[in-house]
């Protein structure tokens, strides 16, 4: 699918310079992100910009994909699974306005992807580059508000705190109850906030071939997960990680092992379940309908 | 037992023009507990911070005898090996138990994580050993699961002190750890604190403005006065007989009821 089919395409306007963001904005955030890839999970500072939109609506990750976007990349956003969603669609907009590139949904045409809450269910590949929106980078602000503190803890590899989150939950529901953000170890060394994901895409990002960009708008923070690096999801031996798990298939697709949200449909009650990705849902639809 | 736990030598601690520790030196023997005593803003707390590292004297030296690394100058050590001691062989309780508690989570996980930061990654066995350590510091099991913002004053100080002696440290700073407490409740603490470092044989630096405390829980006592040492000695020695004016006033102004 090209630009030009999507509704509400628009045209490269050339007021503005390519991403948005002058040159010298653009290198010293590709510096950021350098230096975050050669550290793996490690959250580097860099010189967040003040966007056109509010922040918390991704303004790190449009930083990061302004400064990443070339004239031949092909740009698919995502908002909480769906590509028609206001963010997605705003987001979409704005690049297609500031750079002209090719759009998409469809996940393997896309060299280029920015989420907000989700990944793919279609396995990412090599050369494929996703830009997390974060909006807490700290995982252990919660619970050590003090940032000295906490880049202390970062520094010596200090990460019982974060079990101690994990016991607070057992011991209060009888089970590790966090569902989204779940936070992971990257390389065996860094303790890294996965942006609120949930905690069913946390597997995904294990070893996964693409580039994996998070950028933090407000908090000023980029971090990185290079291809094939190993992502482990925290968890007690006696209390292993688990992901979510539906009774039921997707409504739509008949997908048993995508992520589903729940849908009301009306105001009796009535309630069904679809897969969170609407292009996994539509390509496995029309293969199957 | 051929050397003392922790050596300090000629602190000094100033603030700007202000000095508010000058030239302290003492030893502590292990298992042997230490009380510091004196009035308010006569460099009591200043010096624990100086000995338990959390702040750097201007001069001076603290030396602690590790268990398998002999004799360490804590100053000169790695930031990290600072706080892994801090966090094993050694204890920290503060006056106010809000600052030494984690008061967003409940009295298990605040028990349970020096062992977790140590590396225990198996919720039974973690959950097991903090209703243990409840229970030997007199605290009712049951309430495990309770947030510290529901204890009162003594049971907080007690769930402190639990937090603290999980690791089995050799070493506990304690800063006025039973002020602000009732009468009877202070008893009790000062009951359990006697019983405990006689258990395990804890060294511990104790600063305290109260005489009552000094006489039950310290063997040896020091008396500060405007940040310098002023007399030191036996704990009854000196309260029975003191010899310096500064003592002989601080003795004699104790309320007899």
């Amino acid at each position: 699918m090209n630009a030009s089919d999507l509704p509400g395409t628009v045209e490269r306007d050339r007021n503005f310079n390519f991403g948005y963001l002058d040159e010298r904005t653009k290198r010293m955030i590709r510096r950021a992100i350098l230096k975050a890839v050669a550290i793996p999970g490690y959250q580097v500072p860099f010189g967040s910009r003040e966007m056109p939109l509010p922040y918390g609506w991704g303004t790190g990750g449009i930083q990061v994909t302004a400064s990443v976007i070339g004239p031949h990349d092909v740009l698919k956003v995502i908002d909480q699974g769906a590509d028609d969603t206001v963010n997605a669609v705003n987001i979409r907009r704005f690049f297609q306005r500031t750079t002209g590139v090719a759009t998409t949904e469809r996940t393997v045409d896309a060299t280029l992807i920015q989420t907000r809450h989700r990944i793919p269910e279609t396995p990412l590949a090599e050369g494929q580059v996703i830009v997390y929106q974060v909006p807490q980078p700290e995982p252990l602000q919660k619970l050590e508000p003090r940032e000295a503190e906490t880049r202390a803890m970062h520094g010596l590899a200090e990460y019982g705190l974060m079990h101690v989150k994990l016991y607070e939950d057992i011991a209060r529901y009888g089970h590790i109850a966090t569902t989204y953000d779940y936070p992971v170890m990257v390389d065996g060394r860094y303790l890294m906030a996965p942006s609120p994901i949930p905690k069913f895409d946390n597997p995904k990002m294990h070893m996964n071939p693409a580039l994996q960009l998070f950028g933090a708008g407000r908090e000023k923070r980029i971090y990185a997960v290079p291809p094939y690096t190993k992502v482990e999801s925290l968890a007690f031996e006696d209390h292993p990680f688990e992901v979510q798990r539906w009774d039921k298939p997707c409504e739509i697709c008949g997908s048993r092992d995508s992520f589903l949200d729940e849908v009301i449909t009306d105001d009796a009650g009535g309630r069904m379940f679809v897969c969170s990705d609407t292009d996994y849902c539509r390509v496995r639809g029309a293969r199957h309908g | 037992m051929d050397s003392p736990i922790l050596r300090a030598a000629g602190i000094t601690r100033t603030y700007g023009a202000r000095t508010a520790v000058e030239d302290v030196s003492f030893e502590l023997w292990p298992g042997e507990v230490l009380a510091v005593v004196g009035e308010s803003g006569s460099g009591k707390t200043t010096l624990l911070n100086c000995v338990s590292a959390r702040q750097k004297p201007d001069a001076g030296r603290v030396e602690f005898l590790t268990r398998h690394e002999g004799v360490v100058d804590v100053h000169a050590m790695s930031e990290a090996a600072r706080r892994l001691l801090a966090r094993t062989d050694w204890g920290y309780v503060h006056q106010n138990a809000a600052d030494g508690l984690r008061m967003d989570v409940s009295a298990g996980a605040n028990v349970g994580e020096r062992l977790m930061a140590l590396g225990a990654r198996h919720y039974g066995r973690i959950r097991s050993e903090a209703s243990d350590w409840l229970t030997r510091v007199e605290m009712d099991a049951e309430r495990i699961d309770d947030s510290p913002r529901t204890f009162s004053g003594g049971m907080r100080q007690r769930l402190q002190i639990a937090r603290n002696l999980v690791t089995r440290p050799r070493l506990v700073f304690m800063d006025e750890p039973t002020s602000g407490l009732d009468v009877s409740v202070q008893a009790k603490l000062l009951d359990l604190l006697r019983s405990l470092t006689r258990k395990y044989s804890l060294a511990a630096v104790i600063v305290t403005h109260d005489l009552a405390v000094a006489r039950l829980l310290a063997h040896r006592l020091m008396v500060m006065k405007a940040g310098r040492v002023v007399e030191t000695g036996l704990t009854d020695q000196v309260l029975d007989d003191p010899q310096h004016p500064y003592t002989q006033l601080l003795v004699s102004s104790v309320l007899q009821p």
